[in-house]
């Protein structure tokens, strides 16, 4: 799938995009930060405080439960703050 | 009408042609957001803002704000809806975002325009990071966004 990341997160990361194959069982949002944590000591920070990360996935506002599957656009990004 | 743009746009010119023709049109009820020169809510206590910087999810952002424009439309009799917002880096006193309602009736105009940028402020993917002489801070939400936009709630 097609993780993005916007903001303080991408900074974190040190990305804006990458693609991510899953391991199996990786049906959720929550279970995909489970497996992202662990790609880069980066990665696991930009996690680290949950309550301030927001999700997307294809484009529509999603939770740590929100089933996400191969293929899919996930981005992850900090509370908004345009206007 | 939703248009994402870098540059900045001419209200009056926006306004003329959002007005233009539409003679069932009673009143238009129009808002426009300016960069401020200081961080959060006190002009004495915030560090001065040189610029900042406006990051935005293309594709994302034009998805959510189609949704708002439609969920104003279905609250109130409006004839047309105008969302601009610019991204990119803007100093202050730069306007950043322009949205304007029309209706036969002041009443739907005043109200879907307050709606409208009430639910951008909290729905909307964009991010802002301000350039100060301490540094680069991203902005945090406000809980004043997110009581402004919970009036709407229902």
């Amino acid at each position: 799938m097609k993780v993005l990341y916007f903001a303080w997160l991408k900074a974190k990361t040190g990305v804006g995009e990458e693609t991510v194959t899953a391991p199996p069982g990786i049906d959720t949002v929550g279970r995909l930060i489970e497996h992202l944590k662990t790609l880069s000591p980066g990665h696991a920070a930009a996690f680290e405080t949950l309550s301030v990360v927001r999700v997307a996935v294809n484009q529509d506002y999603g939770g740590l439960d929100t089933p996400v599957k191969a293929g899919d656009e996930v981005a992850f990004f900090p509370p908004v703050t345009g206007g | 009408m939703i248009r994402i743009q870098p540059q900045d746009f001419d209200p009056g010119a926006e306004l003329a042609a959002f007005s233009s023709g539409k003679t069932s049109v009673g009143g238009i009820c129009l808002f426009i957001g300016l960069v401020r020169d200081y961080m959060g809510h006190d002009p004495e206590a915030g560090s001065e803002v040189r610029a900042m910087t406006l990051e935005h999810y293309p594709g994302m952002t034009e998805r959510q704000l189609e949704a708002i424009e439609a969920e104003a439309h279905r609250r109130w009799p409006l004839e047309d809806t105008l969302v601009i917002h610019r991204h990119g880096r803007l100093e202050p006193g730069e306007r950043i975002v322009l949205v304007a309602a029309s209706s036969a009736h002041r009443d739907a105009a005043f109200e879907a325009c307050r709606f409208l940028i009430d639910w951008l402020k909290t729905k909307a993917p964009f991010w802002k990071i301000e350039h100060t002489q301490d540094g680069d801070a991203w902005v945090d939400a406000k809980d004043s966004d997110d009581a402004a936009a919970a009036r709407w709630d229902k």
